[in-house]
């Protein structure tokens, strides 16, 4: 089977095959950044835009190398010096970049579904890179991704998902994708931001970091996003991490060989302790190397269904 | 001058009246029905309506007409010639233009507008507070003069629940109803789409069906101490219909209306970011869709009303937080409609109920029946004829509508309002 | 249309195409030596290559693969790029001599793509190329210094190269596609 999405949207409309495919294809990709050219011609002459509504450093620099990995040209916008100020809407601004000849589009939005708006009405491919509280396919995958690597495999393994589930676009695409490679996947935080609702997503939902974390063989923490407002679902960080911070101690529940993981940036003492974010057993960096590799590989599969 | 239309089945709830006759207009009224008129009377319009329903011309008492203020998306004359098409003779326009139709003049340019550029009945509906801000009473007792024939701040509910009180209580002598949209602002604030599953999933805030129930439930207590007749507007979960039913059964003059889309669809539309599944009341679930079916089928739901929220291309197409709430509905509901009749729920006489006389006494205006001397207002409409709603063909100016591309039975054939045809299809 | 299928053996197993290759490295050049399979099956004739060469001369010489696909130059056939496998080269090729493996030379731009991708690890002293089908209809510059078998081929031909490692059976097969 070939991967045929012109769009990567996210992991609720994958398969789990295009999936594994996405996941292979990174690990030919990996091999790329270990050369002495870290570069390969395939999207010579190509434009690639990335749209990013919403700052984000980290996510926009892993797609800039990778698109640079792959001789692509690169264009980056982002709000800050936007016309979005001028009140222009999304689709204009995408068709203004359309009409440049970029042929795939990365966006990242604070609104949940904005990169379905480009997708229905533009030409170009779109890869979603985060889009309010929906989906963010590329952090999951990169999560999957080192979890495959570590684990040596996806199914039958237990993995907890930490914090602020109902704001989280991390949560839900590693949910969805995690589901559909066969994983068991249990979310913990307080009630008000771990919804009901996840159990329906094939979520087991715990309230104590303590029970939720025993046996399991991967921990995802979420970044407290003060910024999303999680702050209005429980009464102090204090409070929070608290209960939901995770210590070397509490992580003794676990697996002897679990790991750790954070999409980043870290809170450190809020989410972490710095001793855990530290630990040989957390691959927070590790994530970050993988980042660029999984990122290639759905710049280059996309590029592949892009007529079609 | 006279119209005649011949060989109908002529149904029309206000005389308890089904049976195939030919009906007889003279001027402006509804002379005579019986089971054969032969010409030569003065008819110069002959209408052959065999096979066909003759109904009293349909009523809807939600509707946005956009102007003045909202031009691009609807105005006035529009929005009556997509009523006129969608079998509608009277529609009750809600006040929330731009201004606000909060004060006697607004009201009287909506009746002039109507008058000169309308081909169906306009009767507005006053605000409640000025502005919809919910901060002061807006002059009611001069709108209902200028012809307001209700009030409300549909969209922007009043908060203060002492100001809804005050609003009700001053408002009773004046002999108009209080039309609410029931919603807990505190409950659904930021709220884009039903909260549930599908709103978990595509990471939306959800606007939970406790935010509606929270507000009919105060303003069903509200209507007890006050004893004005209160009319709740597009009930959308299973909890306000049996909220509503226990009023009624405890003799709360308490009405209540239900949209075609919320007895259609649910919030599974939203799949995809469909901007145009996003509306306030939201699509809930098919739990809650058959709990409306059931108030539908048990009178709990005395009225279908469209909402009709036109909206222009432009502003559904952006991101789904951003896009305004409301599809338009005048078009489609009579098909949608007789859905109910297909599906067993309803008679076809009770559906015309809910769409003529039901509605027409809650707002008091003297329409929905064709009893001999009452304004000729009708529609015939064919029931079984089926054809493919396409949005590009409406006569609304917007096209926001879920149902584009729908096979839907039901086409109006002619639409009359005082005598006169105003819509005809061949 | 009709398909015209033409079969021919690959004789002692591609033994003498080997024995041709090995006789050709001066021994003082087998320390330096790496041997590269074009994937698939140039993998696998790269492996028995190298494997001749350890049993013949007693060294273990270093071994990789690489995949060409993102150094193709036909992006617009991209629906028809295979799935993407992984390169591994497992020595810096800076200054060795590579000798690079295919089953079939034909048009020569796979063999370009080839060189690309090695030059992007480093710049070997030399690169060969060992090839155990020419059929001819060369679109660039590009001769093979070892080959197995020459057949005069049309361009409306296809030469599939069949192995044991992959496909159970040693055979060349030619495919002639009429009325096309």
């Amino acid at each position: 089977m070939a991967f045929s999405k012109k769009h990567i949207l996210g992991l609720g409309e994958l398969s789990a095959e295009e999936i594994k495919i996405i996941l292979d294809t990174a690990e030919s990709m990996k091999e790329i950044s270990t050369r002495d050219v870290k570069k390969v011609p395939t999207l010579k002459g190509r434009t690639i835009v990335n749209l990013f509504f919403e700052p984000s450093t980290r996510t926009r620099s892993s797609f800039e190398i990778a698109e640079k990995r792959l001789s692509a040209d690169v264009l980056s916008f982002s709000a800050s010096q936007s016309s979005i100020v001028k009140g222009e809407s999304l689709l204009d601004t995408a068709r203004n970049f359309e009409a440049m000849g970029a042929s795939i589009m990365v966006i990242r939005h604070g609104m949940s579904g904005a990169p379905f708006v480009l997708a229905r009405q533009i030409s170009a491919s779109v890869i979603n890179a985060g889009d309010g509280s929906h989906e963010h396919p590329s952090q999951a995958l990169i999560d999957i991704f080192t979890i495959r690597e570590k684990k040596g495999r996806i199914e039958g393994l237990d993995v907890l998902i930490v914090g602020d589930i109902l704001n989280s676009r991390v949560a839900r695409s590693n949910i969805f994708g995690l589901r559909k490679l066969g994983a068991r996947v249990r979310i913990v935080g307080p009630a008000t931001i771990v919804p009901e609702y996840f159990r329906d997503m094939g979520a087991e939902i715990f309230y104590s970091l303590e029970h939720a974390l025993e046996n399991v063989d991967v921990v995802i923490m979420l970044r407290v996003q003060s910024e999303r407002k999680t702050l209005e679902y429980f009464p102090s960080l204090r409070e929070y991490s608290g209960l939901y911070g995770l210590t070397r101690e509490k992580l003794r529940l676990a697996k002897e060989d679990v790991i750790v993981m954070h999409p980043g940036p870290i809170n450190r003492g809020v989410e972490l302790t710095s001793e855990i974010a530290d630990d040989p057993g957390a691959v927070i960096l590790e994530q970050v190397a993988n980042g660029i590799a999984v990122r290639m590989a759905m710049i280059y599969l996309v590029a592949l269904g892009e007529s079609l | 001058m006279g119209v005649l239309i011949k060989n109908g089945r002529v149904i029309d709830p206000s005389q308890s009246l089904d049976m195939v006759s030919d009906i007889y207009i003279q001027e402006d009224r509804v002379r005579e029905i019986s089971k054969r008129i032969d010409t030569p009377r003065k008819a110069d319009t002959v209408i052959d309506a065999s096979g066909q329903v003759v109904a009293p011309g349909l009523v809807d008492i939600h509707v946005h007409l956009r102007e003045p203020g909202y031009e691009h998306k609807e105005t006035i004359k529009t929005g009556c010639l997509a009523a006129a098409a969608g079998g509608f003779t009277s529609i009750v326009c809600m006040p929330n233009t731009n201004p606000i139709n909060d004060n006697a003049s607004v009201t009287e340019y909506i009746l002039l507008k109507a008058r000169t550029e309308g081909i169906v009945n306009v009767f507005p509906i006053g605000a409640i507070t000025k502005g919809e801000k919910g901060d002061e009473l807006a002059e009611i007792g001069e709108m209902c003069e200028a012809g307001c024939v209700a009030i409300s701040d549909d969209g922007m509910p009043v908060t203060d629940s002492g100001l809804m009180r005050k609003a009700m209580e001053y408002v009773r002598p004046f002999g108009i109803p209080v039309i609410t949209h029931a919603e807990d602002t505190g409950l659904s604030a930021g709220g884009v789409m039903n909260e549930g599953f599908v709103s978990t999933e595509l990471g939306l805030r959800g606007i939970p069906a406790a935010s509606e129930e929270v507000g009919v439930v105060r303003d069903i207590i509200l209507c007890e101490l006050t004893g004005t007749p209160l009319h709740i507007c597009h009930v959308s979960t299973k909890g306000s219909v049996r909220l509503v039913r226990e009023a009624k059964k405890r003799g709360v003059k308490v009405t209540a209306e239900a949209t075609p889309h919320h007895f259609t669809l649910t919030d599974k539309l939203v799949y995809g970011y469909n901007t145009d599944a996003k509306m306030n009341p939201p699509l809930r679930t098919q739990e809650d869709v058959d709990a409306i079916l059931e108030g539908i089928a048990d009178g709990t739901i005395d009225v279908i009303a469209t909402d009709h929220a036109p909206h222009s291309q432009d502003e559904k197409n952006v991101e789904f937080d951003l896009a305004p709430f409301g599809i338009v509905g005048l078009e489609t509901a009579l098909s949608l409609s007789l859905e109910l009749v297909e599906k067993g729920i309803i008679t076809l006489d009770e559906m015309i109920k809910k769409l003529t006389v039901a509605p027409s006494e809650i707002v008091g205006i003297e329409r929905g029946t064709l009893v001999p001397g009452s304004i000729a207002d009708l529609v015939v409409f064919d029931p079984g004829m089926s054809r493919t709603v396409k949005a590009g063909g409406f006569f609304s100016k917007s096209r926001n509508t879920p149902f584009s591309g729908w096979e839907l039975k039901g086409v109006v054939s002619n639409t009359i309002v005082s005598g006169k045809v105003v819509f005809s299809r061949n | 249309m009709a398909i015209k299928k033409k079969i021919q053996p690959i004789e002692d197993g591609a033994e003498s195409f080997f024995s041709g290759i090995i006789d050709d490295i001066p021994p003082e050049r087998l320390s330096s030596l790496i041997v590269i399979g074009i994937k698939t099956r140039g993998e696998y004739l790269g492996k028995r290559l190298v494997e001749r060469i350890s049993e013949r001369t007693g060294k273990d010489v270093t071994f990789g693969t690489i995949d060409i696909t993102l150094y193709r130059d036909d992006f617009e056939n991209r629906k028809n790029w295979p799935r993407l496998r992984r390169t591994s080269i497992p020595d810096d090729v800076q200054g060795k001599n590579i000798i690079l493996v295919d089953d079939v030379l034909y048009t020569g731009r796979t063999v370009r793509a080839a060189i690309n991708s090695i030059m992007d690890y480093g710049r070997p002293a030399s690169v060969k190329l060992a090839v155990l089908v020419d059929r001819g209809g060369r679109e660039l510059p590009v001769q093979p210094d070892y080959a197995g078998i020459s057949i005069e081929t049309l361009d409306n031909e296809m030469v599939n190269v069949y192995l044991e490692e992959v496909d159970g059976r040693e055979e060349i097969e030619i495919i002639k596609e009429d009325g096309v």
